[in-house]
């Protein structure tokens, strides 16, 4: 257990969450390093928040076991939630209270927050997300932006050493979204190990360390970030007129010829187990006397990965 | 202050022992005090005895015994019984009202305001939680019952003479001795309420809708008040949570008859414990995903 404690935050065996017949949570084993900035991607309705709701203690799950921070959950829920910031489904306050009453009123929900240095804590935590200047005005009359600002200090107002953020920059602004991505990752130089939801692949790509991809309720890949876009494979776009030249060479590196290009002179080849350097390739073609207008190494994007792994199109899979 | 100063603090400067709660009861009761809706419950209920005693006090003719609300023929002789036409009028339906209004969103308004989340994972810890929101509610249901007696001691003072007040028993206590029985009277009003306030909590576990929490607790009550007027339903009515909402009258006799007072809060602990004992089952087991 102690060993598991400092190697993951996160850590779930078989977690399944059933709703009537629909499962929507089936059987996911996330593995979040201590110290990763971790992305957890996946369209709408593949059971992201309900996985952060069932890691949270909010939902129980059907079946499965939790570990955060090295303990389980929700057994050690008392224990665990006081290290553990969160933002879940958007924002929550109430509208009649300004935002630092919401605060205050939030962090004496905590038995464990201590009250002597709470009013310095909420303006700190507001300061950081650039909410100062509204502190006193009632969350009614918050922005959409604001309301998720406000959100982040409030999984901020006590260093955590895991934090839990579902969509965090759903709603806001180009500034506020590249804000909340630099804090995260001053955030994530302090040590705190912090996972994020989103379905903005952009966003990932950005500032995480690892990820997971999760699809109809199901976990269908997981690991760093070069891993997840590796297993693709990088591919080689050509273009010569020398066809049946160029399909032998790349024969000879064990590639794989995909389809030709609509006028003939395009070819694709991915790479095999072994990836050679691009610039053998290239001599080897032009030892063949191939006619090289144009080649270029591909790597797939994480949006492609995405796709590949969760479908195209708007078509929910149920 | 900088995070990378935060982080170099001792922890003792974030984290203390866990707090009993009492944290958690001073804000909630003050968010329910900062709630407009709170104060203009409160208001409308202290207007009730204003409005009878103006309505005494503009009619020449004192009305006659016997009709109307129980003593409302002494309030023109002595203002002192205001409050107990105020209190009298309002058990029925109003007290019920505002109380169902509050112990209806104990839960449901959390949940349907996104914040009980956040207080679950702060964390509230959820029988906390509960604990606090009942207390909350309790509370209100004194400044309920308060607000009723007070405006009514206050508009009586101000409109019709003061003195001894004459007992149902015929005997007649001193100006100081009635305010006495004022607060018994308040204190036995808040204990009758405390029962249905433990009803809606149970019911506002149930929903995310903090309307259909109230209207189910205020329905309740008048559905229990309708089934204590049945003769048929002899049996039922000293199970019923209003059965002695009325009695508290044994409380103006010389000297004071405590039966009711008893029996009365003898019954609102058993909802207390039933209605506290679902909730909790209810609460403590429930999937959050509002």
């Amino acid at each position: 257990m102690t060993s598991l404690a400092s190697e993951f935050a996160i850590r779930t065996e078989g977690l399944t969450k059933r709703f009537g017949s629909q499962l929507a949570v089936n059987g996911v084993d996330l593995r979040v390093p201590s110290g990763a900035v971790f992305g957890f991607l996946g369209p709408n309705g593949s059971g992201k928040t309900t996985t952060i709701r069932l890691l949270l203690g909010l939902a129980s799950a059907t079946s499965g076991e939790i570990e955060l921070l090295g303990r389980r959950m929700p057994d050690d829920l008392a224990a665990v939630l006081p290290e553990v910031g969160a933002l879940v489904e958007g924002p929550g306050f109430y509208p009649y209270l300004s935002g630092a009453a919401n605060l205050y009123r939030l962090d004496a929900a905590d038995g464990h927050a201590t009250s002597v240095t709470r009013s310095a804590r909420v303006q700190t935590a507001l300061e950081r997300v650039g909410l100062s200047h509204a502190a006193g005005k009632k969350v009614k009359a918050y922005s959409l932006g604001m309301k998720q600002r406000l959100g982040i200090a409030n999984a901020l107002l006590i260093p955590r050493r895991l934090l839990v953020l579902d969509e965090p920059t759903n709603g806001l602004d180009p500034q506020g979204t590249r804000e909340v991505r630099s804090l995260i990752r001053l955030l994530a130089g302090e040590g705190t190990t912090i996972f994020v939801s989103s379905h903005l692949l952009a966003e990932i790509e950005q500032i995480c360390t690892d990820a997971a991809v999760m699809s109809v309720g199901r976990l269908v890949a997981q690991g760093t970030l070069s891993e997840l876009r590796g297993v693709g494979g990088a591919r080689v776009r050509l273009e010569s007129p020398d066809r049946n030249a160029a399909i032998t060479v790349f024969t000879r590196f064990g590639m794989t010829v995909a389809e030709p290009g609509p006028d003939g002179t395009e070819l694709l080849a991915s790479f095999g187990t072994l990836e050679p350097a691009p610039d053998t390739v290239v001599a080897a073609l032009v030892e063949a006397h191939v006619r090289v207008f144009s080649f270029t190494v591909e790597r797939p994007s994480l949006e492609q990965r995405f796709v590949d792994l969760t479908g195209e199109g708007f078509d929910v899979a149920q | 202050m900088s995070r990378s100063d935060m982080s170099a603090l001792p922890d003792a400067v974030f984290r203390s022992r866990p707090a009993l709660g009492l944290p958690l009861l001073v804000s909630e009761i003050s968010v329910l005090f900062r709630r407009r809706r709170t104060w203009a419950m409160l208001a409308s209920l202290a207007l009730i005895p204003v409005l009878i005693a103006l309505a005494v006090r503009l009619t020449s003719s004192r009305p006659p015994s016997g009709r109307g609300p129980a003593f409302l023929d002494q309030v023109s002789q002595n203002g002192l019984f205001v409050s107990f036409v105020g209190l009298l009028v309002s058990v029925p339906l109003f007290l019920p009202l505002t109380v169902g209004v509050v112990a209806g969103d104990t839960i449901a308004g959390e949940a349907s305001a996104g914040t009980l989340r956040y207080l679950l994972i702060a964390p509230a810890g959820r029988t906390r939680l509960l604990i606090v929101k009942y207390l909350a509610t309790a509370v209100f249901c004194v400044a309920a019952t308060l607000a009723v007696a007070i405006a009514g001691a206050l508009i009586g003072v101000a409109l019709f003479p003061i003195g001894p007040v004459t007992l149902l028993s015929g005997d007649s206590i001193a100006v100081g001795d009635s305010i006495v029985r004022s607060l018994l009277i308040a204190a036995y009003i808040t204990v009758s309420l405390l029962g249905l306030s433990a009803i809606g909590l149970f019911i506002s576990t149930m929903t995310d809708v903090p309307v259909g929490a109230m209207a189910t607790t205020i329905v309740l009550s008048v559905v229990s008040q309708v089934l204590d007027s049945l003769p048929q339903l002899d049996w039922l009515h000293p199970w019923l949570f209003s059965h002695y909402w009325l009695g508290f009258a044994d409380l103006l006799r010389q000297p004071i008859s405590w039966d009711s007072f008893g029996s009365n809060a003898l019954l609102q602990s058993g909802y207390i414990v039933v209605f506290g004992a679902l909730a909790f089952g209810r609460f403590t087991t429930k999937d959050i995903l509002s």
